[in-house]
C-alpha cells in the first residue's frame, strides 16, 4: 500500500471538474418547477406589468422624455435586467440554502456518483435558467407594451442565462458562508437593494455624481447588465465617462465573462469547503 | 470463515473536525459477503467512519479502500458500487414517494424505465406500493425509513451501508427490514450496518466492531463475544449488601456489575448453577437470563450516558 494519504481539509482550491451529471441536478430542479408552475409563473408576470403601470404611464406622464425616449421605454430594458438579477439571486441563495440545509437534498444526491462539484454546478446552472425564465415573461410584457425597438431582441435569451449564472455564482458565494437563512438580508439590503437603484436602472447613470458613475460602472454587476440589456431591447444606449455606446457594450461583456468565471469557480469551491469540511 | 476477497480495508484511518479526533487511525477490513456491525455509544465515531466509505467525509489521514479503489481518488466508481441509508431524513419533499425513487434513480445514470421497474419493486417489498403517490411529508418516521432503505437499493448495490436503518421502526417494520438485509446477504451483498439496537446485530452480523472514542475496542462474532465477556448466564437480583458476601463465596470466580438497585453476576459455568443456589437461599425479584450482547456492549463501553 501508498504511504499515508496527507490530503487536508478543507480541501485546497481547484478549477471544478464537471461532467453532464450537472444536469441531473438542474433537472431535480426543473421538475420541482414544473411541478408548481402557476406558483412560479403569476408573480413573475404581475411584477413587471405593476412597474410599467406605477413608474411609465404614472411617473412617466410626468417625465416628457428621458435621453430622447418616453420614460417607460427608458425604463422597460432595467426591468429584464432586474428580472434577470433577481431570478438567480434568490433561487441560488433562499432556493439553494432550503435543499442545501434544511432539506439535505445535497447530501442525498452526494451519495450517488454525482459529485459535489456537479451538484453546485447544476444549481448554478439552474439559477441561470430561472433568470432566462423570468426575464423571458418580462421580456413578454414589455414586447405587450409596445416597447422593443431592436430587431436583436431575441439576444436577450443567452445574454438572459449568462447574466443569470453570474448573479447566480455570486449568490452561491454567500450560501457558502451563509450560517443560517437570515444571514441573506445582507446581501439582500446591501448588496441587490443598492444596485436595484444605481445601476442606471430608473434613471440615466449620468445624472449621478462622476465618481458615483465610475463606482456603478467599475463594481455593480447590475450596471453592466442593464447597459447589454438597453443594447439589444432599445438599441439605446448613451455614453457614459466618455465610453462611446459600442465601447461600453463591450466593456460589459467583458467583465461579464471575467467576473462570472471567477466567482463560478469561486462559489464551487467555497461550497465543496462548506460541504466536505 | 470462508470469506475470502477483502472489499473494504481501512489502515490508520484517522478523521479530525478542527481539534475534535472523530476516528482515531483504527484497521479494519470488511469480507465480500460478511454483514458488519458498528456499534458504539453516540460520538463513538461509527458514522463518521461509514461516511467516509461513501467519500462523504474525506479522511483526515489513513488509508481507506472500497472494492479496492482508493476514496481519495475514485469517488464517482466507489459511489456507483454503494448503496447508502442514511441516518437522517434526507428525502426530497418536494416530491412524492416514487418520484424520489426514480429521480435518485437518474442520478446514477438508470434509464427512465429500469427506475420505474426497480421502485415498483422496492415499494412493493417494503409494502409501500400504496403510498406510491404520497408526498414526503405526509408519511410516518417508519415510513420514511422505509422509503430511504428501498433507495439505497436501486442501483443494486454491492455494498450497502446501513446506519441506523432500524431506528424508529415498529416491530414489524423492523422484521421487514431484517429479512431484506438476510436477502441481500444471499446474494453476497457486503452489508455495513451501524446500530443501537444489540439484538439486531445479534442477529444479522457475522462480526462486530464495537467502537469507542474513535477507536475499535473489540472486534469479532457476536456469539463468541458474549461468551468470551458475559459468559453463560447472568443471574440479576436486588442489591442487597448483606447478599453481597454470600453471592461472591458461592461464585467466586463470577464477575459482579451493580446497575442502580439491581446486582448483576455473570458467569461462564454451565446452566444451572444459579439454579441450585436458589433453592438453597431463595430471594425474591430475582432473574436468570443467557448473557447476550448488550452486557458485553456495556462492560466495554462503560455505563456512563453520552452527550452527542
Amino acid at each position: 500500500m501508498t504511504s499515508p494519504n496527507l490530503r487536508k481539509s478543507p480541501a485546497r482550491f481547484t478549477i471544478p471538474t464537471l461532467t453532464y451529471r450537472v444536469w441531473k441536478v438542474w433537472h431535480r430542479n426543473f421538475d420541482v418547477f414544473t411541478k408548481t408552475l402557476a406558483v412560479n409563473f403569476v408573480p413573475s408576470l404581475l411584477e413587471p406589468i405593476l412597474y410599467l403601470l406605477a413608474f411609465g404611464f404614472g411617473l412617466g406622464g410626468f417625465i416628457p422624455s428621458i435621453q430622447g425616449i418616453s420614460y417607460i421605454k427608458f425604463i422597460a430594458p432595467a426591468l429584464v435586467a432586474i428580472s434577470i438579477m433577481n431570478g438567480s439571486f434568490f433561487e441560488c441563495t433562499f432556493g439553494s440554502f432550503v435543499r442545501m440545509y434544511f432539506q439535505k437534498t445535497f447530501d442525498a444526491i452526494v451519495a450517488t456518483p454525482v459529485s459535489v462539484e456537479e451538484v453546485v454546478g447544476g444549481e448554478l446552472l439552474w439559477g441561470a435558467t430561472r433568470a432566462t425564465i423570468n426575464s423571458t415573461i418580462v421580456l413578454a410584457v414589455v414586447a405587450a407594451f409596445g416597447l422593443i425597438s431592436s430587431p436583436l431582441f431575441l439576444l436577450m435569451i443567452p445574454i438572459a442565462f449568462f447574466g443569470g449564472l453570474m448573479f447566480s455564482s455570486m449568490a452561491m458565494c454567500f450560501t457558502a458562508v451563509a450560517p443560517n437563512i437570515d444571514f441573506f438580508n445582507f446581501p439582500s439590503f446591501l448588496f441587490l437593494t443598492p444596485m436595484f437603484f444605481l445601476s442606471g436602472t430608473f434613471f440615466p447613470l449620468t445624472s449621478l455624481p462622476r465618481a458615483a458613475q465610475g463606482i456603478a460602472l467599475a463594481i455593480l454587476p447590475l450596471t453592466q447588465v442593464v447597459n447589454v440589456t438597453r443594447g439589444v431591447v432599445t438599441g439605446h444606449v448613451e455614453p457614459i465617462l466618455g465610453l462611446s455606446p459600442q465601447w461600453l457594450l463591450i466593456y460589459s461583456l467583458v467583465w461579464m465573462i471575467g467576473v462570472t468565471i471567477f466567482f463560478f469557480v469561486l462559489s464551487i469551491n467555497l461550497m465543496k469547503k462548506r460541504l466536505t469540511g | 470463515m470462508g470469506y475470502q476477497e477483502v472489499l473494504i480495508e481501512a489502515q490508520g484511518l484517522t478523521k479530525k473536525f478542527d481539534d475534535l479526533i472523530a476516528v482515531d487511525k483504527i484497521d479494519f477490513k470488511v469480507y465480500k459477503g460478511e454483514c458488519v456491525g458498528f456499534l458504539g455509544p453516540n460520538g463513538a465515531g461509527k458514522t463518521t467512519t461509514v461516511r467516509m466509505m461513501y467519500c462523504f467525509l474525506p479522511p483526515t489521514t489513513g488509508e481507506l479502500r472500497v472494492a479496492g479503489l482508493s476514496v481519495n481518488k475514485q469517488c464517482r466508481e466507489i459511489k456507483a458500487l454503494v448503496g447508502v441509508a442514511p441516518q437522517e431524513d434526507n428525502l426530497d419533499p418536494d416530491f412524492t414517494v416514487i418520484k424520489n425513487l426514480t429521480v435518485y434513480a437518474r442520478y446514477f445514470d438508470i434509464t427512465k424505465e429500469e427506475a420505474l421497474k426497480r421502485a415498483n419493486e422496492q415499494l412493493k417489498f417494503f409494502q409501500l406500493e400504496e403510498k406510491s403517490e404520497v408526498p414526503i411529508g405526509a408519511l410516518s418516521t417508519g415510513m420514511k425509513r422505509r422509503v430511504i432503505f428501498a433507495r439505497a437499493l436501486l442501483n443494486q448495490p454491492q455494498i450497502l451501508l446501513l446506519d441506523e436503518p432500524t431506528t424508529g421502526l415498529d416491530p414489524q417494520a423492523r422484521h421487514l427490514a431484517w429479512d431484506e438485509v438476510r436477502n441481500l446477504k444471499k446474494k453476497q451483498v457486503t452489508i455495513i450496518l451501524t446500530t443501537h439496537y444489540m439484538d439486531e446485530a445479534y442477529v444479522l452480523c457475522d462480526r462486530v466492531l464495537i467502537i469507542d472514542k474513535g477507536k475499535i475496542i473489540e472486534e469479532g462474532n457476536p456469539a463468541e463475544l458474549v461468551k468470551k465477556h458475559a459468559g453463560e448466564d447472568v443471574l440479576e437480583v436486588d442489591y442487597d449488601e448483606k447478599v453481597l458476601p454470600i453471592l461472591k463465596e458461592a461464585f467466586p470466580g463470577a464477575s459482579f456489575e451493580r446497575l442502580g438497585d439491581r446486582l448483576q453476576i455473570f458467569t461462564d459455568k454451565p446452566h444451572g448453577v444459579f439454579e441450585g443456589f436458589l433453592k438453597e437461599h431463595p430471594m425474591q425479584n430475582v432473574t436468570i437470563r443467557t448473557a447476550n450482547l448488550e452486557d458485553v456492549f456495556l462492560k466495554l463501553t462503560g455505563r456512563g450516558l453520552r452527550e452527542e
